[in-house]
């Protein structure tokens, strides 16, 4: 047993786990139960009621769930298929309709180069999803890995680990912005993406790390390895399974965090580069026009807080089903 | 009962604090020192404030009101006319005797001597003073001595400079150059007190020149107040207290601190903001030619782009640009169209011919799309315009442009933008020769002469022939040039040899720059010089 | 206690060199600075060769690193390329940016925990449902574009503030960028605030406590308040450095000459000196805000004892 009866580190790296990143939020809570207050497993021997099947149940009934699920449904399918809502071409820019306001076949108006906003923001959405979504799983796979060996075998690996992340915690996100994708001049979101990864997954190890070192003193893990199981075995079976539900929850919240950070590294001059079409180039680009031709800045800022928020909505929604305590 | 307290506390100290500001906030005016003081924008300057070392706007603004040389360029009408020279004399526009005149001194006090201008020369020639002007000396004797291109400097001084008495010196040159003079008002060319040799740290912390103003206090990256000189004894005495140069993060939060009265003077307004100056400023609102164009160079070490034909490709592009569009649209007319690769500053007497460039310079959709594909399309098939996303928001122009090339060649990839994230990368990759398009390039004149304007540019292997371009009739027609000692037949070479840059089409012209500035209602006679550094010392404060 | 003070100041020194080199390594990636100092000319070959050896540039990397730790044990943290040194621009920038992260923290605390305590007693109330919507707003809206309306709307439409902070940088001219820069974080502390509350409102202690017949603002403040607010301590804790490194974009908006407009200009203009001085200071600051988190935890939580 290396920890007494409480991890302080596994704690406070979980509720301190944004700060550096500023892409933190309130799963502190979860992990902040000490002893005994992890969340209760599936029943081991029993099928008809775990933690899953408990939260979606749950989650089908919630019309903030399903609201913001339809939200992102709806946004995958533009950012697949964009025509069918947007006949337009969004490279196509005639410079002598420059912020012009809507008219028919045109509702959003048109950009400062004289693009028309309302296809140039559908086809945002594409770019947006991608690296909301890419950046999430990379992070997600990545730090939940390191995090979760970090933390169940502990010892030197676990000190590497963590001072690697306090490493990664101190350089400014957006600093980080500015060196790696000025030295990067691929045109495609993968730079965009790979730089989120490589920033973003420390938070997710911490969290990871944290919940399964609480998740590993449970009863029935120690009774696992009582009985001999093997390391592989009590980790995919028994500690995975219940320590990947915070991470599920900050992964989905943290989505948000990131679409909104390609806006602002475009803002920077270092996100995605033409001809990419984004909100977060748009929102850019518009927002020095805000005072003459604010409708450039309202529909790509609009869309990206819609889709914002419907992640974080899920996110929210996904914590509170798998969140016992507060049934 | 602790918590509560404490909650209590904070409220209060925290309505304190609201109501403050909604006190403090807005109106305080002007922002400057004294009452006849200026407060104008102001951006870091990149290297220390050395005449020899500056070679940018927001250092050079500085040395504008800091010193007088030995020419001094009419704010109005750009002309060289002798400042503290009584005469610069020749009789082979290659050996010079300069006279300095009587009576100037240095805000401390020391006398401008001959020796003022021949040390500070030798010590912004010098190799180990690293100054970033240092080739401005080069057509003086014995610069390859003390700045040689590799190794150590083998002298101290250029063997082309001598002191004679205390007014007098003399100038070798290394070839005919009969325009030298007019090339001294630059700053690179300021004389220095002793000062700035005997404590260089201090002189740099609170430079010290012989200009209408001194500095009164300087906090480096955020702000530095200048002082009317009143012992100043040139003709162009500061007709104001002082000026507050301050720096400012972005330019357009400076110009909303304009507009909100906190600050007098913004020599660079932000194209976005172009739109409002009408609603917000009105009449204080000024739009001067300047002597600053912007190109597209190509890279000519990129075989496929000194290939054959490709001049057909060249000025295809060309003219698919609809200048006009983007100068009245993007930059609200602040920019003009160009119509040959010189500037309106120098006027029809220097060299300026607007008619130079001719159709190949007018947008035509039809007459674009034949000539490239005449030419063999654009190599690799798309054209990505290199620029650095940094400073100047180029990347508008940048977009616009490629739109403009996009629907004239009806292909919507055709043309994209390719932004360097730092200006140094952007001059790396120049320098590094890795370009494969056409890159911004932008010339802002040193001194309004037509050979500021081509030979650094498209003199082979110039200090700024960034594309490498290379043609020996153009070298030759330049050499011939320079040797004229008749200005306004030198003037004619040189339009022979721009007539070349336009049959090769070496760089596309895009437009000549103006200088904008707006100003508070505090202040008046507000002027650009063609410079666009604004003209501070004639400035008046109502 | 002691022992595990000493414990993490020694982790400190593995993180601290492994901060410096990443970022050294990374300024340095980006190329040669020296190409920039020219304008729009090339550098003439000489001056630049004798650039890089001032600068030290013509050094392997290894090398420069070795160096630059050298100097900064000794207290020199080099040069900027206009001659500045860079503790001279540490001296000015930093009292400012400490001044914006003072306000925004204290907008954290003041507005986050009292709208956290508010909507957490009265969880799924309307006034609940609308605080937790408009703390989603506020985090989905970018950090630049709340920035530039508040700008607009405050500063320039209704002129009840200055648009830009004066260089003296005075406490009421970083009010509202202070705002904008606790934004995020504020509404994530309200959050935070609120489900911590909630949890804890149903806890054995706060139940004995209003069984006891104690005064309701008496339970909330010493009972509730006190156990709610460890996760929001820490969270704000960690928050200081990420404040004071991340208002690059804020400080740039809001015309404010701290930390984060001295790196974007030190990265700029890649100068590699002014870059990774301003983060080693970042970095350190922001381990030791993670100790004294840490230690504060323990004072708080009776349950932790650190040995």
């Amino acid at each position: 047993m290396p920890e007494p009866h409480y991890d302080p580190d596994a704690a406070i790296s979980a509720a301190g786990a944004g700060g550096a990143t500023d892409l933190a939020m309130d799963e502190g809570e979860t992990l902040e139960k000490g002893p005994g207050g992890g969340p209760p497993g599936p029943d081991p021997a029993g099928r008809p009621r775990s933690l899953w099947s408990d939260a979606w149940r749950d989650l089908r009934r919630n019309p903030v769930f399903v609201v913001s699920g339809l939200v992102i449904v709806f946004l995958v399918v533009i950012s697949l298929w964009p025509s069918l809502i947007a006949s337009g071409n969004p490279l196509h820019c005639d410079l002598g309709r420059a912020q012009e306001g809507s008219r028919p076949g045109h509702p959003f108006g048109f950009d400062g180069q004289g693009c028309d906003v309302y296809t140039r923001t559908v086809y945002g959405a594409r770019t947006s999803v991608t690296v909301g979504v890419c950046s999430t799983l990379g992070v997600a796979l990545l730090g939940s890995v390191l995090g979760g060996l970090a933390g169940f075998f502990g010892g030197s690996w676990d000190a590497l680990l963590s001072r690697i992340t306090d490493v990664f915690f101190g350089i400014p996100v957006v600093l980080g912005g500015l060196v790696f994708l000025s030295v990067i001049t691929s045109t495609t979101v993968w730079p965009v993406i790979g730089f989120i990864v490589l920033l973003g997954w420390p938070q997710i190890a911490r969290i990871a790390r944290g919940s399964v070192i609480t998740a590993k003193q449970n009863d029935y893990v120690q009774a696992a390895r009582a009985l001999g199981a093997s390391n592989a075995r009590m980790l995919l079976r028994h500690v995975a399974p219940n320590a990947v539900a915070p991470v599920i929850v900050v992964a989905t919240i943290a989505l948000g965090t990131y679409i909104s950070l390609e806006a602002t590294l475009s803002f920077l001059g270092v996100g995605l580069r033409p001809p990419a079409v984004s909100w977060g180039i748009d929102i850019s680009a518009a927002s020095s026009y805000v005072r003459n031709a604010p409708h450039m800045l309202l529909w790509p800022a609009g869309a990206l807080a819609v889709t914002v928020l419907a992640f974080i909505m899920l996110g929210d929604a996904v914590r509170d089903a798998l969140d016992p305590k507060l049934r | 009962m602790r918590g509560a307290t404490h909650a209590k506390w904070a409220a209060c100290a925290m309505a304190v604090v609201l109501a403050a500001t909604a006190c403090g906030g807005g109106g305080n005016g002007g922002g400057g020192g004294g009452s006849g003081v200026i407060s104008s924008s102001w951006g870091d300057p990149q290297n220390p404030l050395e005449p020899a070392n500056t070679n940018e706007v927001q250092g050079g603004k500085v040395l504008d009101m800091l010193f007088r040389g030995l020419k001094r360029y009419d704010p109005r009408t750009g002309e060289a006319e002798n400042w503290l020279a009584e005469k610069i004399d020749t009789t082979d526009s290659q050996n010079f005797t300069v006279t300095v005149k009587d009576g100037w001194t240095f805000s401390n006090g020391e006398k401008v001597t001959a020796r003022s201008f021949v040390d500070a020369w030798n010590y912004g020639a010098h190799l180990k003073n690293n100054q970033r002007n240092a080739y401005f000396f080069n057509y003086i004797e014995g610069y390859d001595e003390v700045h040689p291109e590799k190794g150590e400097a083998t002298a101290d001084t250029l063997s082309g400079l001598k002191v004679k008495d205390e007014r007098t010196f003399t100038v070798k040159l290394t070839q005919k150059f009969s325009t030298w003079p007019e090339t001294l008002g630059y700053n690179a060319f300021a004389p220095l007190p002793r000062a700035f040799f005997d404590d260089h740290d201090a002189w740099l912390s609170k430079p010290v020149g012989n200009g209408p103003y001194t500095v009164e206090s300087y906090t480096k990256g955020s702000m530095m107040s200048l002082r009317t000189w009143d012992q100043y004894p040139g003709e162009d005495k500061a007709r104001n207290d002082g000026v507050d140069l301050k720096v400012y993060t972005d330019n357009t939060i400076a110009y909303t601190d304009l507009t909100a009265g906190n600050l007098d003077l913004l020599d660079d307004v932000p194209a976005s903001q172009l739109r409002n100056v009408q609603a917000d400023l009105g009449d204080r609102y000024i739009n001067t030619p300047a002597g600053i164009i912007q190109t597209l160079a190509f890279p000519y070490y990129d075989k496929r782009w000194n290939a054959d034909g490709m001049e057909k490709v060249r000025k295809g592009l060309s003219m698919a640009i609809n200048r006009q569009q983007i100068t009245d649209t993007i930059f609200q007319r602040t920019r003009t169209p160009a119509k040959d690769w010189t500037s309106p500053v120098l006027k029809e007497e220097g060299g300026f011919d607007d008619g130079l460039c001719g159709e190949a310079c007018e947008f035509d959709a039809a007459e674009a799309k034949k000539l490239v594909d005449e030419g063999g399309g654009i190599p690799g098939g798309t054209l990505r315009i290199t620029f650095n996303a940094d400073t100047g928001s180029h990347r508008e122009w940048v977009d616009a442009v490629c739109n403009s090339i996009n629907n004239a060649l009806d292909n919507d990839r055709a043309c994209t933008g390719n932004p360097v994230g730092t200006f140094a990368d952007f001059r790396n990759e120049i320098t590094d020769r890795k370009m494969t398009g056409p890159f911004r390039a932008g010339w802002q004149m040193d001194y309004p002469l037509i050979q500021n304007f081509l030979q650094p540019l498209y003199y082979t292997n110039a200090s700024s022939n960034d594309g490498k371009w290379s043609n020996e009739e153009f070298d030759r027609l330049v050499d011939e040039a320079n040797a004229e000692t008749d200005p306004a037949r030198a003037a004619g070479k040189f339009k022979d040899a721009e007539e070349v840059v336009r049959d090769e089409m070496a760089a596309i012209p895009l437009w000549y720059q103006n200088g904008s500035a707006g100003y508070s209602d505090r202040i008046s006679n507000v002027a650009l010089n063609p410079f666009s550094v604004p003209v501070y010392h004639e400035i008046t404060v109502d | 206690m002691g022992r595990y003070v000493i414990r993490r100041l020694l982790q400190m020194i593995p993180v601290f060199f492994g901060t410096t080199l990443l970022i050294f390594l990374m300024v340095n990636v980006m190329g040669d600075p020296v190409a920039g100092l020219c304008g729009d000319r090339q550098c003439d070959p000489a001056t630049a060769a004798r650039l890089r050896a001032e600068f030290g540039l013509d050094k392997p990397v290894w090398q420069q690193y070795a160096t630059y730790m050298g100097n900064v044990f000794t207290g020199d943290f080099g040069t900027a390329f206009n001659g500045q040194k860079v503790t001279e621009l540490m001296g000015t920038a930093f009292p400012v940016t400490v001044r914006l992260t003072v306000v925004a923290v204290v907008f954290e605390i003041v507005i986050g925990i009292s709208l956290g305590v508010l909507t957490g007693l009265r969880r799924g109330r309307p006034a609940d449902t609308g605080v937790l919507l408009v703390t989603l707003v506020v985090i989905s809206v970018p950090t630049f574009v709340t920035g530039l309306l508040l700008q607009l709307l405050l500063g320039v439409k209704w002129g009840v503030v200055r648009p830009a902070v004066s260089s003296a940088a005075t406490v009421d001219e970083l009010l509202v960028p202070g705002l904008v820069l606790a934004s995020v974080s504020l509404a994530y502390v309200t959050r935070l605030t609120r489900t911590s509350v909630a949890e804890n409102a149903r806890a054995d202690y706060v139940r004995t406590a209003v069984a006891k017949g104690l005064p309701r603002r008496r339970v909330v403040s010493r009972h509730l308040l006190r156990n709610s607010l460890i996760p929001v301590v820490t969270f704000i804790g960690t928050d200081v450095g990420a404040l004071m490194g991340g208002a690059i974009v804020t400080e740039r908006i809001f015309n404010i000459h701290g930390v984060g407009f001295q790196l974007y200009q030190g990265i700029v203009r890649q100068s590699s000196q002014t870059v990774v001085g301003f983060v080693t200071v970042l970095v350190l600051v922001f381990l030791l805000a993670n100790l004294i988190v840490d230690l504060l935890y323990a004072v708080l939580d009776p349950r932790i004892r650190y040995a």
